[in-house]
């Protein structure tokens, strides 16, 4: 995507998000005949699952795995679809008139949209060990990212710790690629194993299953892998140097380390659904806010829709069919003369259902533990961008903060420039935990555009309406 | 911590860092240029200094903000690098005149 895109004023459908859902969306609404704008902020398409996939340096197949190059159907789809991608397009801001700012090239755009599906996926869930703003401690997923549009593999002493899918699928593609993992520190807790056996039916029928076995196998045959970890650290002065962990209640173990790949699941990413004041509720299985939804992804702000992990998270394969449902919707609404276009809300309905199957078992089995969510020690930090500990929290909730708003107004928790995707789940879980209420009733950040920092200077380029120039202008 | 595969394209790309020019693979971001090229520290935390680098990759933690062409506090994970970039790191609480 090279050159400035051409932004119409207005769309029939944007969305918001290139990865699964957002490609899937986007090619369906175009297909049935409606304007389509997709705009992500990434530098090309796929989301995080399918990043750089059609820019990736990596061409041996098998290093990525097949999953991964599944990602080009989609892309194909939506390329032959006519609906328009504008690759490194930050949205910051939507209106419940659907009135979406659009950050692109240095440039602000204002676009009216009739329907809006979000479709901004997921993020890795706060992991907040000792030491975890460390260089030299990132996350699982950065590291794919660094593999899938870089062609970079981890290499010296690296330990990837935690839980969950993305944590073993990374470990084998590092051994793919010839990089080195050192051990991977497994926090599932032993109690998930038999939690999650009551589920296993379920799971036997996903497509899942299978993969999920080879993988663990292929793993656990070439590195060393240590269960049951219930401690762990990150040390070192100006960077990493050691990670201390203990299983049980076995002493504490060293192991000297230049790179720790932390990982403990992905939540949806809420900044912008939120900010447009979209109804959400805590989710108790997975541990994370979840928009209010229909069955077709429709919020609670009518023309605005959510698709794929940002609405629960359920994988890829159920994010592009809740895009081609969240679609389906706004062509049932826009144009329903052009639903003979689309395939039946049934058979799309019963694909959403088969790629959702046996969800409740991995949401069960990787459940990260209490104890790597809410961190134990004070010193620990909670807020990277503020600096704020856990013992500042728990000081604030004895002195009577109810919940988060207010710990920004005494600590400026959640107030950096990461608008407390790095903080927020700690600081409603923990003040839950401290008041023994929960996270329901503690809440969240309130969350206000814009939802990504921005230049003044773009603002005051911005085209004004007279009634907004009459609004603030004296005389 | 990372090493680049062998079939990685050899196309490159100069750009400044902190004044020194460096090649850097065409195709990366700032922020996978950056920790490509071993730059340590990447970044000092605004309240207290300490140091800090990229850690999620995807626009999330805003740990990898750099100055780019000028303009600071941009997310080096989001930006492809361009021929005659000039990147700065950021050390400590910006200044208002930058």
């Amino acid at each position: 995507m090279n050159g400035a895109p051409v932004f119409e004023n207005t769309y029939d459908v944007a969305v918001v998000g290139a990865g699964p859902a957002g490609l899937a969306a986007g090619a369906t609404a175009a297909k049935a005949g409606l304007t389509t704008i997709v705009l992500d902020e990434n530098p090309a398409p796929g989301g995080q699952i399918y990043r750089a996939i059609t820019t990736t340096p990596v061409r041996r197949e098998e290093i990525l795995g097949e999953d991964y190059w599944d990602g080009q159907k989609l892309i194909q789809e939506f390329q032959s679809s006519g609906a328009q991608l504008v690759s490194g397009a930050t949205v910051w801001s939507i209106s419940r008139a659907l009135e979406i700012n659009v950050s692109q090239g240095g440039k602000t755009h204002l676009i009216n949209a009739r329907w809006i599906i979000l479709a901004t996926g997921a993020q890795e869930r706060p992991f907040p060990i000792p030491g975890w703003t460390l260089p030299g401690v990132m996350t699982a997923g950065g590291a794919q990212t660094l593999l899938k549009a870089s062609g970079l593999v981890p290499s010296g002493r690296v330990i990837l710790a935690g839980t969950g899918p993305l944590l073993w699928l990374l470990a084998a593609q590092i051994l793919r690629a010839g990089g080195d993992i050192t051990a991977i520190l497994d926090t599932t807790p032993l109690e998930n194993y038999v939690r999650a056996l009551r589920q296993l039916p379920g799971f036997l029928l996903s497509p899942y299953f299978a993969k999920g076995l080879r993988l663990l196998t292929e793993v656990r045959r070439k590195t060393r892998v240590i269960k049951g970890v219930t401690k762990l650290e990150a040390q070192g002065k100006d960077k990493l140097a050691e990670v201390l962990f203990a299983t049980g209640s076995q002493p504490a173990t060293r192991m000297a380390a230049d790179l720790l790949l932390l990982h403990q699941g992905v939540v949806p990413n809420v900044n912008l659904a939120m900010s447009i004041g979209i109804d959400h509720r805590w989710d108790e299985l997975q541990l994370c806010w979840v928009p209010v939804l229909d069955q077709y992804g429709n919020s609670s702000v009518p023309g605005i829709a959510i698709a794929g992990d940002g609405a629960g998270i359920s994988g890829a394969l159920a994010a592009a069919e809740r895009g081609r449902l969240a679609a389906y919707a706004a062509v049932k609404a826009l144009k329903p003369e052009a639903l003979s276009h689309l395939p039946a809300e049934q058979i799309l309905l019963q694909a959403l259902a088969k790629a959702q199957a046996g969800r409740a078992f991995l949401d069960t089995l990787y459940q990260p533990p209490k104890h790597f969510r809410i961190p134990e020690k004070n010193e620990t930090l909670v807020c990277r961008c503020e600096e704020v500990t856990a013992g500042q929290i728990r000081e604030m909730v004895a002195l009577g903060c109810e919940g988060p708003n207010q710990l920004k107004s005494f600590l400026r928790c959640g107030m950096g420039p990461c608008q407390g995707r790095l903080c927020g789940l700690t600081a409603t879980e923990m003040i839950a935990a401290e008041r023994n209420v929960s996270p329901q009733q503690v809440g969240y950040y309130r969350l206000r555009p814009p939802i990504k920092p921005i230049q003044l200077a773009e603002i005051a380029a911005m085209p004004q309406s007279e009634t907004a120039v009459k609004a603030v202008v004296r005389g | 911590m990372f090493r680049r595969l062998p079939e990685t394209s050899a196309a490159t790309v100069t750009v400044s860092i902190d004044g020194a020019d460096v090649q850097v693979r065409a195709g990366d971001t700032v922020a996978a240029a950056l920790l490509a090229a071993g730059v340590h520290p990447y970044r000092a935390s605004t309240v207290s200094g300490a140091p800090r680098a990229p850690y999620c990759m995807m626009g999330v933690c805003f740990e990898c903000l750099v100055t780019v062409d000028g303009v600071g506090n941009r997310q080096g994970c989001l930006i492809p690098v361009r021929e005659g970039m000039r990147i700065e790191t950021q050390h400590g609480k910006r200044e208002a005149h930058r």
